[in-house]
């Protein structure tokens, strides 16, 4: 008892609570707590925690959906990684994807951001516009995107009337299928980062653009350093966030290209997907996501040890 | 690593919405810059962006341009807007074709009883995170943090063989259990929880309230705006959902409607302008419920860090 005591008195700094008279148990609110966490924690368990181990345990065997799995080791890895061409296909695919797409959705979501300044009217409704793409069902976009760059369809039609010359053959040319997913890309998710941004912009104080400004700095001077510095942290998480999901891709190709033409277009989820759910190959499509999880580990440790150089906490 | 990340992106979500997302208007207007620029208005300036922002809608105006012309009219040098006539009969022949309005019932059924149970057992697990101590709760709480950076592709072939011993294929259930029990919502609400003074409670507890009551007469009213975010991004994540719908659902009786315009586009997808009217009923209802929650979402996401996708 005495115990429990000396643990609530230094819970109890900064927290108020009354000391009321022990009706628990000696481990606080334990009985309360396992009452509250029970519904969520059976869900996570059984839809979550377990099915990551098992993701893991799956990776080191030969797993069919019929029949018997066997146990084979790095196998799945070492095939990715030495006699896989499509795997090699694909994670460079990605790897082009992602730097393709990182970059212009941050650049084009800050530049608007700062476009859609205090001094636009109805700034409100052109950020929620910005947005729209991004909220409605991928496959609808990509859908859409597939008339535009279809021959003949409107970029098409309009570089005829213009130019009198067509357009590239977006989807059907293994050199402008990944550059035109990733446009279709840009266009669908910067709606995001675009809102992110602009509360970071809004809160930062306008004394001190004032300051700066007062001190002779323009306007490009002042966003970059006072602004920047100070949206700092919201720049890391949207890059951190963007890049993790931009290695997922997977509805865009899927529905514009199906991966073509050739493995132009086929990414490390697309083919994850088509090893699982297309050939059945249940332990090595686990492996792929492995290594896209590792991968998305290890970039995103690298993005936080580099933060501490240039994102600043303290305002 | 992941605690660190999470939780400096959370001081923005606050039980006092301070700060973070200043409310248009709430600046007089011009305030951010200095006094010589502001008798000009930024005309100019604003007269491009209104053209970025046209350019930018664009695709979605010729879908549902295209979606109101005759197949012949979909391809034409120099683009028409219009057609011959507005032919709306490509709607009742895309719903015909497939009976999107089925679909568009199976995915309001799955996305609202995820959402539902999602913030159930979100606030539930948020308030034993949040406010109450029992042995372990810190070492579990990094167990439901770290997995929140584990990506779905990491989950879906283990959680296929789960729903196949189950026989679950083809199942409602199928779609809606596996995603309602991520960390995420969880460790969204005890963010918001934890901002929430604990002052608020003490009276309540001095007249005996119990751990129940006083999440659901005390701590769930105020956190309002949370739960609210919580679930917008709920349910839009589970109407757009297509990776794992694509996996465990070939049947028309609970296919959702991402899953159904990637079946119109399979059986149909030459007939474009059948395609984008179906593309258009697709995407209408996620765009209106955006364009009318719209000042509550953007502080939403600005609050709660839901950005990057």
């Amino acid at each position: 008892m005495a115990l429990t005591g000396a643990v609530r008195v230094t819970d109890a700094t900064g927290s108020p609570q009354a000391p009321a008279p022990p009706r628990g148990t000696k481990r606080g609110d334990g009985r309360a707590a396992s009452a509250f966490l029970l519904p969520g924690a059976i869900g996570f368990v059984a839809f979550t925690a377990f099915p990551i181990v098992a993701s893991l345990v799956m990776s080191f065997f030969d797993w069919p959906v019929l029949g018997d799995p066997s146990f084979i080791g790095f196998g799945n890895f070492v095939e990715l990684f030495t006699t896989d061409p499509v795997f090699t296909t694909a994670l460079l695919n990605t790897a082009v994807f992602v730097l393709l797409y990182v970059p212009v959705n941050i650049v084009v979501s800050m530049g608007l951001a700062v476009w859609i300044s205090p001094r636009i009217v109805g700034r409100r409704y052109y950020r929620v516009l910005f947005f729209v793409p991004a909220v409605t069902p991928m496959v609808g976009n990509a859908v859409v995107f597939g008339l535009l760059y279809t021959p003949r369809g409107l970029i098409d039609s309009v570089f005829q009337t213009l130019f009198g010359v067509s357009a590239p053959n977006f989807l059907g040319s293994s050199a402008w299928a990944l550059p035109a997913v990733v446009l279709m890309s840009v266009w669908q998710g910067f709606g995001y980062n675009l809102l992110v941004f602009s509360a970071a912009l809004d809160a930062v104080p306008p004394s001190l653009t004032e300051a700066a400004a007062i001190d002779g700095a323009g306007p490009v001077r002042q966003f970059f350093s006072v602004v920047l510095p100070l949206m700092s942290p919201s720049l890391f998480f949207a890059t951190v966030l963007t890049l993790i999901s931009s290695f997922q891709v997977f509805v865009q190709p899927y529905i514009l290209t199906g991966g073509g033409p050739g493995n132009s277009t086929t990414t490390l989820v697309m083919y994850l997907y088509q090893s699982g759910f297309q050939n059945f190959r249940l332990g090595f499509a686990s492996a792929i996501a492995w290594v896209l999880f590792v991968i998305i580990m290890v970039l995103t440790a690298i993005q936080f040890l580099g933060q501490k150089k240039w994102v600043h906490y303290d305002q | 690593m992941t605690s660190e990340a999470l939780g400096t992106r959370s001081p923005g979500l606050t039980a006092d919405d301070g700060g973070a997302g200043t409310p248009d208007g709430a600046r007089p207007a011009g305030g951010v810059v200095p006094q010589r620029r502001r008798r000009r208005p930024p005309v100019v300036s604003q007269l491009l962006l209104t053209l970025a922002l046209l350019l930018f809608l664009a695709p979605l105006g010729w879908m549902v341009l295209s979606s109101l012309k005759s197949a012949g009219e979909i391809f034409t040098t120099p683009p028409e807007l219009f057609g011959e006539s507005l032919l709306f009969s490509n709607y009742s022949n895309a719903l015909d074709f497939l009976p999107f309005g089925r679909f568009m019932l199976n995915t309001a059924f799955v996305a609202v009883t995820g959402t539902v149970i999602t913030l159930v057992t979100s606030a539930l697990s948020a308030y034993a995170f949040a406010r109450l101590r029992f042995r372990g709760r810190d070492s579990l709480f990094l167990v439901y943090l770290g997995t929140l950076m584990v990506p779905q592709e990491v989950v879906v072939v283990p959680m296929f063989l789960i729903m196949n011993q189950l026989g679950w294929i083809n199942t409602f259930q199928a779609l809606v259990l596996p995603w309602a029990f991520t960390a995420f919502g969880t460790f969204l609400l005890r963010q918001f929880f934890l901002t929430i003074p604990k002052e608020l409670e003490e009276s309540a507890r001095i007249d005996g309230a119990g751990h129940w009551r006083i999440l659901t007469q005390i701590i769930v009213p105020i956190a309002a705006p949370a739960f609210a975010v919580l679930a917008v991004f709920t349910f839009i994540t589970y109407w757009n959902s297509f990776l794992w719908p694509l996996i465990v659902t070939n049947d028309v009786t609970t296919t959702t409607v991402p899953l159904g315009l990637n079946l119109f586009l399979g059986q149909n997808g030459q007939a474009w302008n059948l395609l984008m009217a179906a593309a258009t009923i697709s995407m209408a209802p996620t765009a209106l419920l955006v364009l009318l929650l719209q000042r509550y979402l953007v502080k939403g996401i600005a609050l709660s860090g839901l950005g990057g996708r």
